[in-house]
Protein backbone atom coordinates (compact mmCIF):
# COMPACT_ATOMS: atom_id res chain seq x y z
CA UNK A 1 0.00 0.00 0.00
CA UNK A 2 1.28 3.40 -1.01
CA UNK A 3 0.06 6.26 1.19
CA UNK A 4 0.86 9.95 0.89
CA UNK A 5 0.49 12.42 3.76
CA UNK A 6 0.24 15.76 1.98
CA UNK A 7 0.87 19.10 3.64
CA UNK A 8 -0.91 21.42 1.23
CA UNK A 9 0.47 24.83 2.14
CA UNK A 10 3.83 26.58 1.84
CA UNK A 11 3.01 29.00 4.69
CA UNK A 12 2.87 28.39 8.42
CA UNK A 13 3.71 25.31 10.45
CA UNK A 14 0.49 23.88 11.95
CA UNK A 15 -0.53 21.74 8.99
CA UNK A 16 2.99 20.35 8.70
CA UNK A 17 3.05 19.61 12.44
CA UNK A 18 -0.23 17.72 12.14
CA UNK A 19 0.97 15.86 9.03
CA UNK A 20 4.22 14.84 10.76
CA UNK A 21 2.11 13.14 13.41
CA UNK A 22 -0.21 11.72 10.73
CA UNK A 23 2.70 10.22 8.77
CA UNK A 24 4.12 8.69 11.96
CA UNK A 25 0.72 7.28 12.85
CA UNK A 26 0.40 5.84 9.32
CA UNK A 27 3.77 4.13 9.57
CA UNK A 28 2.92 2.78 13.02
CA UNK A 29 -0.47 1.42 11.98
CA UNK A 30 0.75 0.20 8.57
CA UNK A 31 4.31 -1.07 9.07
CA UNK A 32 4.37 -2.63 5.58
CA UNK A 33 3.06 0.42 3.73
CA UNK A 34 5.15 2.94 1.81
CA UNK A 35 4.37 6.21 3.57
CA UNK A 36 5.49 9.45 1.95
CA UNK A 37 5.24 12.80 3.66
CA UNK A 38 4.83 15.37 0.88
CA UNK A 39 5.14 18.93 2.13
CA UNK A 40 4.54 21.41 -0.70
CA UNK A 41 6.74 23.91 1.19
CA UNK A 42 9.76 21.73 0.34
CA UNK A 43 9.20 21.82 -3.40
CA UNK A 44 9.22 24.47 -6.06
CA UNK A 45 5.96 23.60 -7.79
CA UNK A 46 5.04 25.55 -10.92
CA UNK A 47 1.58 26.78 -11.79
CA UNK A 48 -0.55 24.47 -13.86
CA UNK A 49 -0.40 25.40 -17.55
CA UNK A 50 -2.74 22.72 -18.79
CA UNK A 51 -0.17 20.26 -20.08
CA UNK A 52 -0.48 16.46 -19.70
CA UNK A 53 0.52 15.49 -16.16
CA UNK A 54 3.41 13.31 -17.42
CA UNK A 55 4.93 16.36 -19.13
CA UNK A 56 5.83 18.16 -15.89
CA UNK A 57 9.43 17.74 -14.77
CA UNK A 58 11.59 18.69 -11.79
CA UNK A 59 9.84 19.25 -8.45
CA UNK A 60 6.45 19.59 -10.13
CA UNK A 61 6.89 16.28 -11.89
CA UNK A 62 7.92 14.60 -8.64
CA UNK A 63 4.92 15.95 -6.72
CA UNK A 64 2.46 14.97 -9.47
CA UNK A 65 3.93 11.47 -9.84
CA UNK A 66 3.91 10.92 -6.07
CA UNK A 67 0.19 11.71 -5.88
CA UNK A 68 -0.65 9.68 -9.01
CA UNK A 69 1.14 6.58 -7.66
CA UNK A 70 -0.60 6.68 -4.27
CA UNK A 71 -3.35 4.28 -3.22
CA UNK A 72 -4.44 6.73 -0.55
CA UNK A 73 -3.81 10.40 0.18
CA UNK A 74 -4.40 12.19 3.46
CA UNK A 75 -4.68 15.85 2.56
CA UNK A 76 -3.65 18.31 5.24
CA UNK A 77 -4.77 21.86 4.60
CA UNK A 78 -5.00 25.15 6.44
CA UNK A 79 -7.83 27.61 5.78
CA UNK A 80 -6.85 30.75 3.92
CA UNK A 81 -9.41 33.49 3.19
CA UNK A 82 -12.24 31.11 3.99
CA UNK A 83 -10.96 28.50 1.52
CA UNK A 84 -8.13 26.09 0.74
CA UNK A 85 -4.72 27.61 -0.06
CA UNK A 86 -3.84 28.35 -3.66
CA UNK A 87 -0.94 25.89 -3.47
CA UNK A 88 -3.36 23.03 -2.86
CA UNK A 89 -5.76 24.15 -5.59
CA UNK A 90 -2.79 24.41 -7.95
CA UNK A 91 -1.85 20.81 -7.17
CA UNK A 92 -5.38 19.73 -8.11
CA UNK A 93 -5.09 21.75 -11.34
CA UNK A 94 -1.84 19.96 -12.22
CA UNK A 95 -3.57 16.57 -12.09
CA UNK A 96 -5.92 14.93 -14.60
CA UNK A 97 -9.64 15.35 -13.95
CA UNK A 98 -10.14 11.88 -12.51
CA UNK A 99 -6.78 11.69 -10.74
CA UNK A 100 -8.29 10.36 -7.50
CA UNK A 101 -10.25 7.57 -9.16
CA UNK A 102 -9.51 4.35 -7.26
CA UNK A 103 -7.85 6.26 -4.41
CA UNK A 104 -9.04 6.82 -0.86
CA UNK A 105 -8.69 10.48 0.11
CA UNK A 106 -9.12 11.81 3.62
CA UNK A 107 -8.89 15.29 5.04
CA UNK A 108 -7.22 17.05 7.94
CA UNK A 109 -7.88 20.78 8.40
CA UNK A 110 -6.06 23.29 10.55
CA UNK A 111 -7.70 26.66 11.15
CA UNK A 112 -7.52 29.71 13.34
CA UNK A 113 -11.15 29.51 14.32
CA UNK A 114 -13.95 26.99 14.66
CA UNK A 115 -15.97 29.21 12.32
CA UNK A 116 -14.07 27.58 9.45
CA UNK A 117 -15.33 24.10 10.24
CA UNK A 118 -17.47 23.68 7.11
CA UNK A 119 -14.84 24.94 4.65
CA UNK A 120 -13.66 21.38 3.92
CA UNK A 121 -17.24 20.20 3.54
CA UNK A 122 -18.26 22.95 1.17
CA UNK A 123 -15.08 23.68 -0.74
CA UNK A 124 -12.68 20.76 -0.60
CA UNK A 125 -15.04 17.78 -0.84
CA UNK A 126 -16.73 19.00 -4.05
CA UNK A 127 -13.32 19.16 -5.76
CA UNK A 128 -12.37 15.69 -4.49
CA UNK A 129 -15.76 14.32 -5.55
CA UNK A 130 -15.30 15.77 -9.04
CA UNK A 131 -11.88 14.17 -9.22
CA UNK A 132 -13.47 10.79 -8.37
CA UNK A 133 -11.94 10.34 -4.90
CA UNK A 134 -13.30 7.74 -2.49
CA UNK A 135 -13.64 10.29 0.30
CA UNK A 136 -13.45 9.40 3.97
CA UNK A 137 -16.36 11.58 4.98
CA UNK A 138 -15.36 12.40 8.52
CA UNK A 139 -12.39 14.73 8.77
CA UNK A 140 -10.11 15.99 11.51
CA UNK A 141 -10.45 19.69 12.27
CA UNK A 142 -7.75 21.20 14.46
CA UNK A 143 -7.87 24.71 15.87
CA UNK A 144 -4.92 26.97 16.50
CA UNK A 145 -5.42 26.67 20.25
CA UNK A 146 -4.49 22.96 20.02
CA UNK A 147 -0.92 23.80 18.94
CA UNK A 148 2.01 25.14 20.91
CA UNK A 149 5.60 25.46 19.65
CA UNK A 150 5.05 23.08 16.71
CA UNK A 151 3.47 20.44 18.93
CA UNK A 152 -0.09 19.26 19.22
CA UNK A 153 -1.01 19.85 22.84
CA UNK A 154 -4.39 18.14 23.00
CA UNK A 155 -4.49 14.35 23.25
CA UNK A 156 -8.00 14.30 21.84
CA UNK A 157 -6.61 15.64 18.54
CA UNK A 158 -4.09 12.78 18.45
CA UNK A 159 -6.88 10.24 19.00
CA UNK A 160 -8.85 11.80 16.15
CA UNK A 161 -5.86 11.68 13.81
CA UNK A 162 -5.25 8.02 14.75
CA UNK A 163 -8.88 7.26 13.90
CA UNK A 164 -8.61 9.10 10.57
CA UNK A 165 -5.49 7.08 9.74
CA UNK A 166 -7.22 3.84 10.72
CA UNK A 167 -10.28 4.66 8.61
CA UNK A 168 -8.06 5.61 5.66
CA UNK A 169 -6.05 2.40 5.90
CA UNK A 170 -9.09 0.19 6.34
CA UNK A 171 -10.97 1.74 3.45
CA UNK A 172 -7.93 1.54 1.16
CA UNK A 173 -7.70 -2.19 1.82
CA UNK A 174 -11.40 -2.65 1.18
CA UNK A 175 -11.30 -0.51 -1.97
CA UNK A 176 -8.50 -2.70 -3.35
CA UNK A 177 -10.68 -5.77 -2.71
CA UNK A 178 -13.70 -4.09 -4.34
CA UNK A 179 -11.60 -3.35 -7.44
CA UNK A 180 -10.28 -6.92 -7.52
CA UNK A 181 -13.76 -8.35 -7.15
CA UNK A 182 -15.13 -6.09 -9.89
CA UNK A 183 -12.26 -6.94 -12.23
CA UNK A 184 -12.66 -10.67 -11.53
CA UNK A 185 -16.16 -10.45 -13.00
CA UNK A 186 -14.49 -10.02 -16.40
CA UNK A 187 -12.84 -13.03 -17.93
CA UNK A 188 -9.99 -11.09 -19.46
CA UNK B 1 -17.71 16.58 -54.19
CA UNK B 2 -16.31 13.70 -52.14
CA UNK B 3 -14.36 12.74 -55.26
CA UNK B 4 -12.34 15.88 -54.61
CA UNK B 5 -10.94 13.92 -51.66
CA UNK B 6 -10.63 10.68 -53.61
CA UNK B 7 -13.62 9.11 -51.91
CA UNK B 8 -16.19 7.16 -53.90
CA UNK B 9 -19.27 6.56 -51.76
CA UNK B 10 -20.74 4.12 -54.25
CA UNK B 11 -18.14 1.63 -52.99
CA UNK B 12 -19.31 1.97 -49.40
CA UNK B 13 -17.56 2.99 -46.21
CA UNK B 14 -13.80 3.13 -46.62
CA UNK B 15 -11.82 0.96 -44.23
CA UNK B 16 -8.35 1.96 -43.07
CA UNK B 17 -5.69 1.23 -40.49
CA UNK B 18 -3.71 3.69 -38.46
CA UNK B 19 -0.73 3.36 -36.18
CA UNK B 20 0.53 5.94 -33.71
CA UNK B 21 3.94 4.41 -34.29
CA UNK B 22 4.12 3.42 -30.63
CA UNK B 23 7.03 1.23 -29.63
CA UNK B 24 5.96 -0.65 -26.51
CA UNK B 25 6.73 -4.02 -24.94
CA UNK B 26 4.35 -6.91 -25.53
CA UNK B 27 2.78 -7.29 -22.04
CA UNK B 28 2.26 -11.03 -22.60
CA UNK B 29 6.03 -11.57 -22.87
CA UNK B 30 7.51 -8.37 -21.43
CA UNK B 31 9.73 -8.15 -24.52
CA UNK B 32 10.11 -5.11 -26.75
CA UNK B 33 11.27 -5.48 -30.33
CA UNK B 34 13.93 -3.08 -31.64
CA UNK B 35 12.93 0.25 -33.20
CA UNK B 36 14.25 -1.07 -36.50
CA UNK B 37 12.04 -4.15 -36.34
CA UNK B 38 9.04 -2.04 -35.29
CA UNK B 39 9.46 0.26 -38.30
CA UNK B 40 9.94 -2.72 -40.64
CA UNK B 41 6.81 -4.32 -39.22
CA UNK B 42 4.79 -1.14 -39.73
CA UNK B 43 5.83 -1.17 -43.39
CA UNK B 44 4.96 -4.87 -43.61
CA UNK B 45 1.62 -4.21 -41.87
CA UNK B 46 0.80 -1.59 -44.53
CA UNK B 47 1.75 -4.07 -47.24
CA UNK B 48 -0.65 -6.67 -45.81
CA UNK B 49 -3.41 -4.05 -45.63
CA UNK B 50 -2.74 -3.11 -49.25
CA UNK B 51 -2.80 -6.73 -50.44
CA UNK B 52 -6.04 -7.31 -48.49
CA UNK B 53 -7.73 -4.48 -50.37
CA UNK B 54 -8.06 -2.00 -47.51
CA UNK B 55 -8.47 1.64 -48.48
CA UNK B 56 -6.14 3.60 -46.23
CA UNK B 57 -3.08 3.32 -43.99
CA UNK B 58 -1.64 6.08 -41.84
CA UNK B 59 1.28 6.65 -39.48
CA UNK B 60 1.43 9.08 -36.57
CA UNK B 61 4.06 11.51 -35.28
CA UNK B 62 4.86 11.47 -31.55
CA UNK B 63 8.12 12.86 -30.18
CA UNK B 64 8.35 11.03 -26.89
CA UNK B 65 9.49 7.87 -25.18
CA UNK B 66 7.88 4.62 -26.41
CA UNK B 67 7.39 5.86 -29.99
CA UNK B 68 9.37 5.05 -33.13
CA UNK B 69 7.88 7.03 -36.05
CA UNK B 70 8.91 10.58 -35.19
CA UNK B 71 10.00 10.86 -38.86
CA UNK B 72 6.62 9.58 -40.01
CA UNK B 73 6.91 11.03 -43.52
CA UNK B 74 10.08 8.97 -44.03
CA UNK B 75 8.25 5.83 -42.87
CA UNK B 76 5.41 6.70 -45.25
CA UNK B 77 7.92 6.95 -48.10
CA UNK B 78 9.02 3.39 -47.30
CA UNK B 79 5.39 2.30 -47.30
CA UNK B 80 4.73 4.16 -50.56
CA UNK B 81 7.45 2.14 -52.23
CA UNK B 82 6.28 -1.16 -50.73
CA UNK B 83 2.58 -0.83 -51.60
CA UNK B 84 0.52 -0.44 -54.77
CA UNK B 85 -3.05 0.73 -54.30
CA UNK B 86 -3.72 1.71 -50.70
CA UNK B 87 -4.05 5.42 -49.86
CA UNK B 88 -1.45 6.72 -47.40
CA UNK B 89 -1.62 9.41 -44.77
CA UNK B 90 -0.51 10.71 -41.41
CA UNK B 91 -2.32 10.31 -38.10
CA UNK B 92 -1.39 12.87 -37.44
CA UNK B 93 1.28 15.30 -38.62
CA UNK B 94 1.95 17.84 -35.88
CA UNK B 95 1.83 20.91 -38.06
CA UNK B 96 2.19 23.31 -35.08
CA UNK B 97 5.85 22.45 -34.56
CA UNK B 98 6.85 21.95 -38.18
CA UNK B 99 7.39 24.21 -41.15
CA UNK B 100 4.37 23.78 -43.45
CA UNK B 101 6.64 24.22 -46.48
CA UNK B 102 8.80 21.27 -45.47
CA UNK B 103 5.78 19.20 -44.53
CA UNK B 104 4.21 19.87 -47.91
CA UNK B 105 7.44 19.02 -49.74
CA UNK B 106 7.62 15.72 -47.84
CA UNK B 107 4.03 14.72 -48.46
CA UNK B 108 3.95 15.72 -52.12
CA UNK B 109 7.11 13.63 -52.52
CA UNK B 110 5.41 10.67 -50.81
CA UNK B 111 2.54 11.33 -53.19
CA UNK B 112 4.83 11.09 -56.23
CA UNK B 113 6.59 7.97 -54.93
CA UNK B 114 3.22 6.32 -54.33
CA UNK B 115 1.67 7.41 -57.61
CA UNK B 116 -0.85 9.89 -56.16
CA UNK B 117 -1.91 8.10 -53.00
CA UNK B 118 -0.80 10.55 -50.28
CA UNK B 119 -3.03 12.42 -47.84
CA UNK B 120 -2.20 14.61 -44.87
CA UNK B 121 -3.93 14.78 -41.50
CA UNK B 122 -2.78 17.80 -39.49
CA UNK B 123 -3.01 17.80 -35.70
CA UNK B 124 -1.92 19.79 -32.67
CA UNK B 125 -0.31 17.12 -30.45
CA UNK B 126 -1.81 15.91 -27.20
CA UNK B 127 1.55 16.05 -25.49
CA UNK B 128 3.95 18.96 -25.31
CA UNK B 129 7.42 17.43 -25.16
CA UNK B 130 7.93 18.23 -28.83
CA UNK B 131 7.45 21.96 -28.16
CA UNK B 132 10.63 21.91 -26.03
CA UNK B 133 12.41 19.51 -28.38
CA UNK B 134 11.72 21.54 -31.50
CA UNK B 135 11.95 24.99 -29.93
CA UNK B 136 8.39 26.24 -29.66
CA UNK B 137 6.49 27.86 -26.81
CA UNK B 138 3.57 25.89 -25.43
CA UNK B 139 1.75 29.20 -24.86
CA UNK B 140 1.40 29.45 -28.64
CA UNK B 141 -0.24 25.99 -28.83
CA UNK B 142 -3.44 27.12 -30.56
CA UNK B 143 -2.07 30.06 -32.55
CA UNK B 144 0.78 27.94 -33.98
CA UNK B 145 -1.66 25.30 -35.15
CA UNK B 146 -4.19 27.63 -36.72
CA UNK B 147 -1.57 29.73 -38.52
CA UNK B 148 0.46 26.81 -39.82
CA UNK B 149 -2.59 24.81 -40.82
CA UNK B 150 -3.85 27.80 -42.84
CA UNK B 151 -0.47 28.14 -44.55
CA UNK B 152 -0.38 24.42 -45.32
CA UNK B 153 -3.78 24.65 -46.99
CA UNK B 154 -2.74 27.74 -48.93
CA UNK B 155 0.34 25.93 -50.26
CA UNK B 156 -1.96 23.11 -51.34
CA UNK B 157 -4.31 25.47 -53.17
CA UNK B 158 -1.66 27.61 -54.89
CA UNK B 159 1.66 26.63 -56.40
CA UNK B 160 3.02 30.12 -55.71
CA UNK B 161 2.33 31.52 -52.28
CA UNK B 162 2.61 35.01 -50.86
CA UNK B 163 2.08 34.87 -47.15
CA UNK B 164 3.06 36.43 -43.85
CA UNK B 165 2.36 35.43 -40.27
CA UNK B 166 3.69 35.47 -36.72
CA UNK B 167 5.54 32.16 -36.50
CA UNK B 168 7.40 31.82 -39.77
CA UNK B 169 9.35 34.04 -42.14
CA UNK B 170 7.10 35.57 -44.83
CA UNK B 171 6.81 33.98 -48.26
CA UNK B 172 6.88 36.18 -51.35
CA UNK B 173 5.64 34.51 -54.47
CA UNK B 174 7.32 31.34 -53.18
CA UNK B 175 7.05 28.20 -55.26
CA UNK B 176 6.60 25.04 -53.20
CA UNK B 177 7.71 21.96 -55.14
CA UNK B 178 7.23 19.23 -56.10
CA UNK B 179 3.51 19.38 -56.74
CA UNK B 180 1.46 16.26 -55.99
CA UNK B 181 0.30 14.08 -58.86
CA UNK B 182 -3.32 15.30 -58.90
CA UNK B 183 -2.36 18.90 -58.21
CA UNK B 184 -3.59 18.85 -54.63
CA UNK B 185 -3.37 16.62 -51.56
CA UNK B 186 -6.40 15.73 -49.47
CA UNK B 187 -5.72 17.62 -46.20
CA UNK B 188 -7.75 16.73 -43.10
CA UNK B 189 -8.03 18.36 -39.72
CA UNK B 190 -7.33 16.00 -36.81
CA UNK B 191 -10.01 16.33 -34.13
CA UNK B 192 -9.74 14.70 -30.70
CA UNK B 193 -13.47 14.29 -30.24
CA UNK B 194 -14.49 17.64 -28.76
CA UNK B 195 -17.02 19.75 -30.67
CA UNK B 196 -14.90 22.95 -30.50
CA UNK B 197 -12.15 21.65 -32.74
CA UNK B 198 -14.67 19.91 -35.01
CA UNK B 199 -16.48 23.21 -35.50
CA UNK B 200 -13.25 24.91 -36.63
CA UNK B 201 -12.85 22.18 -39.26
CA UNK B 202 -16.46 22.73 -40.31
CA UNK B 203 -16.28 26.53 -40.59
CA UNK B 204 -13.14 26.17 -42.75
CA UNK B 205 -14.74 23.49 -44.97
CA UNK B 206 -11.97 21.00 -44.17
CA UNK B 207 -12.53 17.22 -43.90
CA UNK B 208 -12.49 15.92 -40.33
CA UNK B 209 -10.43 13.02 -38.98
CA UNK B 210 -11.94 12.24 -35.56
CA UNK B 211 -9.90 9.98 -33.27
CA UNK B 212 -11.18 8.63 -29.98
CA UNK B 213 -10.06 6.31 -27.19
CA UNK B 214 -13.53 5.13 -26.29
CA UNK B 215 -16.94 6.25 -25.16
CA UNK B 216 -20.53 6.09 -26.35
CA UNK B 217 -21.29 6.45 -30.06
CA UNK B 218 -23.97 9.02 -29.22
CA UNK B 219 -21.45 11.33 -27.55
CA UNK B 220 -19.36 11.47 -30.72
CA UNK B 221 -22.45 12.05 -32.82
CA UNK B 222 -22.66 15.48 -31.19
CA UNK B 223 -19.17 16.23 -32.50
CA UNK B 224 -20.08 15.06 -36.01
CA UNK B 225 -23.30 17.09 -35.92
CA UNK B 226 -21.43 20.17 -34.70
CA UNK B 227 -18.96 19.73 -37.55
CA UNK B 228 -21.64 19.54 -40.24
CA UNK B 229 -23.62 22.46 -38.75
CA UNK B 230 -20.48 24.60 -38.68
CA UNK B 231 -19.73 23.63 -42.29
CA UNK B 232 -23.21 24.73 -43.34
CA UNK B 233 -22.81 27.99 -41.40
CA UNK B 234 -19.45 28.51 -43.12
CA UNK B 235 -21.10 28.24 -46.54
CA UNK B 236 -19.97 24.68 -47.32
CA UNK B 237 -22.06 21.67 -48.24
CA UNK B 238 -21.51 18.95 -45.59
CA UNK B 239 -22.39 16.37 -48.24
CA UNK B 240 -19.12 17.26 -49.93
CA UNK B 241 -16.97 17.01 -46.80
CA UNK B 242 -15.77 13.57 -45.72
CA UNK B 243 -15.65 12.50 -42.07
CA UNK B 244 -13.30 9.78 -40.84
CA UNK B 245 -13.45 8.13 -37.43
CA UNK B 246 -10.53 6.33 -35.85
CA UNK B 247 -10.21 4.19 -32.74
CA UNK B 248 -9.32 0.90 -31.07
CA UNK B 249 -10.10 -2.24 -33.05
CA UNK B 250 -9.41 -5.90 -32.39
CA UNK B 251 -11.12 -8.92 -33.88
CA UNK B 252 -10.84 -12.55 -32.81
CA UNK B 253 -13.03 -15.63 -33.23
CA UNK B 254 -15.04 -14.77 -30.13
CA UNK B 255 -15.60 -11.52 -28.26
CA UNK B 256 -14.15 -13.10 -25.14
CA UNK B 257 -10.98 -14.00 -26.99
CA UNK B 258 -10.74 -10.50 -28.48
CA UNK B 259 -11.08 -8.86 -25.06
CA UNK B 260 -8.61 -11.31 -23.49
CA UNK B 261 -5.97 -10.81 -26.16
CA UNK B 262 -6.22 -7.03 -26.52
CA UNK B 263 -6.84 -5.80 -22.97
CA UNK B 264 -3.27 -6.19 -21.62
CA UNK B 265 -1.90 -4.29 -24.64
CA UNK B 266 -4.24 -1.35 -24.15
CA UNK B 267 -3.95 -1.33 -20.36
CA UNK B 268 -0.16 -1.59 -20.15
CA UNK B 269 0.35 0.65 -23.19
CA UNK B 270 -1.83 3.38 -21.68
CA UNK B 271 0.02 3.13 -18.38
CA UNK B 272 3.30 3.83 -20.13
CA UNK B 273 2.16 6.48 -22.60
CA UNK B 274 -0.66 8.16 -20.68
CA UNK B 275 0.23 7.57 -17.04
CA UNK B 276 -2.75 5.38 -16.18
CA UNK B 277 -4.26 2.09 -17.30
CA UNK B 278 -7.61 1.43 -18.96
CA UNK B 279 -10.44 0.19 -16.72
CA UNK B 280 -11.69 -3.34 -17.40
CA UNK B 281 -15.25 -2.10 -17.11
CA UNK B 282 -14.71 0.48 -19.86
CA UNK B 283 -12.91 -2.06 -22.00
CA UNK B 284 -15.67 -4.66 -21.56
CA UNK B 285 -18.16 -2.05 -22.77
CA UNK B 286 -16.07 -1.85 -25.94
CA UNK B 287 -17.88 -5.00 -27.09
CA UNK B 288 -21.29 -3.30 -26.79
CA UNK B 289 -22.90 -1.87 -29.92
CA UNK B 290 -23.29 1.51 -28.23
CA UNK B 291 -19.55 1.82 -27.60
CA UNK B 292 -17.40 3.42 -30.25
CA UNK B 293 -14.55 0.91 -29.78
CA UNK B 294 -14.63 -2.02 -32.17
CA UNK B 295 -13.49 -5.01 -30.16
CA UNK B 296 -15.12 -8.41 -30.59
CA UNK B 297 -16.00 -11.21 -32.96
CA UNK B 298 -16.21 -10.41 -36.69
CA UNK B 299 -20.02 -10.52 -36.62
CA UNK B 300 -20.22 -8.14 -33.66
CA UNK B 301 -17.75 -5.75 -35.22
CA UNK B 302 -19.72 -5.72 -38.47
CA UNK B 303 -22.85 -4.78 -36.52
CA UNK B 304 -20.99 -2.12 -34.59
CA UNK B 305 -19.45 -0.52 -37.68
CA UNK B 306 -22.79 -0.53 -39.47
CA UNK B 307 -24.43 1.06 -36.43
CA UNK B 308 -21.70 3.72 -36.31
CA UNK B 309 -22.18 4.36 -40.00
CA UNK B 310 -25.91 4.80 -39.49
CA UNK B 311 -25.28 7.30 -36.66
CA UNK B 312 -22.28 9.21 -38.07
CA UNK B 313 -22.85 8.89 -41.81
CA UNK B 314 -19.07 8.90 -42.10
CA UNK B 315 -17.03 8.03 -45.18
CA UNK B 316 -14.02 6.29 -43.66
CA UNK B 317 -13.40 4.14 -40.60
CA UNK B 318 -9.81 3.74 -39.45
CA UNK B 319 -8.83 0.93 -37.09
CA UNK B 320 -6.02 1.13 -34.53
CA UNK B 321 -4.98 -2.49 -33.98
CA UNK B 322 -1.30 -2.39 -33.13
CA UNK B 323 -1.25 -0.31 -29.94
CA UNK B 324 0.79 -1.59 -27.00
CA UNK B 325 3.08 -4.15 -28.62
CA UNK B 326 0.53 -6.41 -30.33
CA UNK B 327 2.66 -9.16 -31.94
CA UNK B 328 2.86 -9.21 -35.71
CA UNK B 329 1.12 -12.57 -36.18
CA UNK B 330 -1.95 -11.08 -34.45
CA UNK B 331 -1.86 -8.08 -36.77
CA UNK B 332 -1.71 -10.45 -39.72
CA UNK B 333 -4.66 -12.41 -38.33
CA UNK B 334 -6.68 -9.21 -37.89
CA UNK B 335 -6.02 -8.14 -41.47
CA UNK B 336 -7.19 -11.58 -42.60
CA UNK B 337 -10.42 -11.31 -40.61
CA UNK B 338 -11.04 -7.77 -41.90
CA UNK B 339 -10.47 -8.82 -45.50
CA UNK B 340 -12.47 -12.06 -45.48
CA UNK B 341 -15.28 -11.45 -42.96
CA UNK B 342 -15.70 -7.76 -42.17
CA UNK B 343 -14.88 -5.74 -45.26
CA UNK B 344 -17.27 -7.48 -47.72
CA UNK B 345 -20.23 -7.10 -45.33
CA UNK B 346 -19.46 -3.50 -44.44
CA UNK B 347 -19.06 -2.52 -48.08
CA UNK B 348 -22.22 -4.38 -49.13
CA UNK B 349 -24.37 -2.58 -46.57
CA UNK B 350 -22.88 0.89 -46.87
CA UNK B 351 -22.45 1.25 -50.64
CA UNK B 352 -24.56 4.09 -52.05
Amino acid sequence: MNVVALSGSIAGSKTRTAMDYTAASLQKQLPDADVTLLDLAEYNVQFSDGRHHLDYDGDTGYVVRTIMQADAVIIGTPVFQASIPGTLKNLFDLLPGDAFSGKVVSILVTAGSAKHYLIAEQQLKPILGYMKAEIVQGYVFIEEKNFHQKQITDDDVLFRIDRLVEDTAFRTGVLTRIQEEQDSAYDF
Amino acid sequence: MMQHYGINESKGLEFGIYTLGDHLPDPHTGERISAQQRIQEIIEFAKLADEAGLDFFSVGESHQEYFATQAHAVVLAGIAQATEKIKLGSSSTIISTSDPVRVYENFSTVDLISGGRAELVAGRASRIGLFDLLGYDIRDYEALYEEKFDLLRQINEQEKVTWSGDYRAPLRNAQVLPRPQKGKLPIWRAVGGTPQSAMKAGYAGVPMFMAHLGGPVDAFKQTVDAYREAATAGGFDPAELPVATAGFFYAAETTQQALQEMYPHVNEGMKRTNGRGFSKQMFAQGADTRSVMNIGSPQEIIEKILHQHEVFGHQRYIAQIDFGGVPFDKLRKNIEIIATDILPEVRKHTAK
